[in-house]
């Protein structure tokens, strides 16, 4: 560990916001791109199969569930277009932190997460749709979200690694569209059929949508969601932060 | 070796396939090194010369810490690659084949950032990109991005950022590389200043051109090995010294004119379109007097008759005579 750890991740977060602030534009659509299908799936297409009570209640914590699963992309996409630079070595030359470049990746996106979240939220306000659970709850929603936004960030940082070139990112991207959707986001698992709501049941990201909206109704909340929303990230991460790792150490073989 | 920036003893690289545990010998990859020796001395501009394929983006790589040698000592600065990475890494420049900058962000963000990751605090850092900035003719580029920046305004860029913190040993992996002439001049111009601060520069290239004007000494390298070193003339020396060049009036009498000349029949090369033959000579005066006195004799008309060095793409072309139709692992390693 080098004294400049901190310095240089910092260093290079701050390059990423650089980023956001050359391309405004490209992160306003980041932005509005979640608020976009809230409404469609909220007024034009939705009908929440399976849903019993107000469907803008279900789909808000679906919506920012999928939201951080969709983040993905975004970080696969990312690393990619770095990895095929001539930049990554450079940085990789320099007498820097190692895992700086990963760093910086790392708290950007949360950032971005974040702040997409805030949006969302503020959205669903605006729709009038407030969360019954006080100023606690809805912490520690916002932290089981990013939670499991934070294990998809390594997912991607992997398989940014694995993929290498651009061309196979766009193949991941359309597949995370069915593994989203392949969730509670939108309707119950029990108004599907047996074996599609078993998968359902078991996506992760259906865990942290189930907890989410536990501690956004006000009612009681299911401790059992709440770990599970918690063990599946963290399970997760447990795979594929070291694989990540290891992948950006093999740069060297 | 207190004079020696570079030292490299039997390094071997292999891509793909198996690797030996511990570092051994390539197996069953295709190896970029194979056993290559190297030494370069302080303040000293060597000229790495190959082939596409031979190895030479591997040896860069290898001695930039991009990658770890499979076997072999590598040195740089005083310091191994892979055991002492960080101390070679803050004594290093490095300007690879492809641009090394963050295309989105603009040249004074670019340097900012890469002074700061050198640790140089943030006004240290501001002041030394100004600095870069003017000295390589980048100080009115603004905001814009990288990637609006010509050709050669990226390559200076990229020296630029190769430069930060003044480089005990600067690696240029085919600098001029799809530049035009006067991007090739600007970058060469920088080199030989560069050298006039005492940095140790290696300098890969497939011009031969290039490596007569800036090399002090130079490496031939073929299939992961040094097939020659020496300086410049000592190379052109070791393909059989002088030549003799004769231009004919008649291209007809090429074949008369072969079989006059006083030397072995093999050494003699004969350009038709241009009427020419040129042979190697053993001494100088003899053979010119030889050649004009045999064609006189045999009414055989000369345009031309001269004696000459042998060029460096003749060195170059009879050290590395190979079938080349086989791959090149490195190109792609390197861009996986």
């Amino acid at each position: 560990m080098s004294t400049y750890a901190l310095t240089d991740s910092w260093t290079m977060t701050r390059r990423e916001l650089a980023h956001w602030a050359r391309q405004p534009v490209q992160v306003l659509v980041g932005l509005v791109f979640p608020v976009m299908l809230l409404l469609m799936f909220g007024y034009l297409v939705g009908g929440g199969r399976g849903v019993t009570g107000d469907y803008l209640d279900y789909l808000v914590p679906g919506m920012l569930a999928l939201t951080m699963a969709f983040g993905l992309e975004g970080t696969m996409l990312a690393v990619t277009q770095d990895l095929n630079k001539g930049v990554i070595d450079r940085f990789r030359a320099m007498p820097m932190t190692n895992g700086a470049v990963l760093v910086g990746r790392s708290a950007a996106d949360m950032l971005q997460s974040a702040l997409g979240l805030a949006v969302l939220i503020a959205v669903a306000a605006a729709l009038g749709r407030r969360t019954h659970g006080g100023p606690a709850a809805l912490l520690g929603a916002l932290g089981l979200l990013l939670l499991f936004r934070f294990a998809m960030l390594w997912i991607g940082i992997h398989l940014a690694m694995v993929a290498g070139r651009p061309e196979l990112v766009t193949t991941v991207q359309i597949l995370v569209w069915p593994v989203g959707f392949l969730s509670n986001a939108f309707a119950t698992p029990a108004s599907m059929p047996g074996w599609l709501g078993t998968a359902v049941e078991w996506n992760p990201m259906s865990h942290t949508a189930t907890a989410v909206r536990d501690l956004f109704d006000g009612g009681a909340v299911d401790a059992a969601h709440v770990w599970s929303a918690i063990g599946w990230p963290l399970a997760l991460l447990a795979v594929f932060f070291p694989l990540a790792v290891r992948r950006f150490a093999m740069l060297s073989k | 070796m207190a004079d020696s920036a570079i030292t490299v003893e039997g390094a071997r690289k292999a891509y793909g396939g198996k690797r030996a545990k511990g570092g051994n010998r390539g197996n069953g990859g295709k190896a970029a090194l194979d056993g290559l020796d190297l030494a370069v001395a302080r303040g000293t501009v060597h000229g790495v010369l190959g082939p596409n394929g031979a190895g030479k983006t591997t040896l860069v790589r290898v001695l930039s810490t991009l990658l770890r040698p499979d076997a072999g000592r590598v040195e740089v600065a005083g310091h191994d690659v892979v055991t002492r990475a960080r101390e070679v890494r803050s004594r290093i420049g490095l300007l690879g084949q492809h641009a090394a900058l963050d295309e989105k962000l603009g040249g004074r963000q670019n340097l900012e950032m890469f002074a700061r990751l050198h640790h140089l605090g943030a006004r240290h850092a501001r002041v030394r990109a100004g600095e870069l900035l003017a000295r390589f003719g980048l100080a009115d580029t603004g905001r814009k991005a990288v990637k609006q920046y010509s050709g050669g305004m990226r390559r200076r860029l990229d020296l630029a950022a190769s430069l930060i913190t003044e480089p005990e040993v600067l690696f240029l992996d085919e600098p001029t590389t799809g530049l035009d002439p006067r991007g090739r001049a600007e970058v060469w111009d920088s080199v030989r200043s560069l050298v006039g601060g005492g940095t140790t520069v290696l300098l890969t290239t497939q011009y031969l051109e290039e490596a007569d004007q800036l090399a002090d000494r130079i490496s031939v390298v073929d299939h992961g090995r040094v097939v020659a070193d020496g300086t410049p003339d000592d190379l052109k020396t070791l393909t059989g010294g002088d030549r003799i060049d004769v231009v004919l009036r008649d291209a007809g009498q090429l074949g008369a004119a072969v079989a006059l000349l006083p030397v072995p029949k093999d050494d003699i090369s004969v350009d038709a379109d241009r009427r020419r033959l040129s042979s190697p000579v053993a001494d100088r005066m003899t053979a010119l007097s030889g050649v004009v006195r045999a064609l006189a004799d045999a009414g055989v008309e000369a345009e031309d008759i001269a004696l000459r060095r042998p060029t460096l793409d003749e060195v170059f072309l009879h050290l590395t005579v190979d079938d080349r139709a086989g791959d090149h692992p490195e190109k792609e390693a390197a861009r996986a």
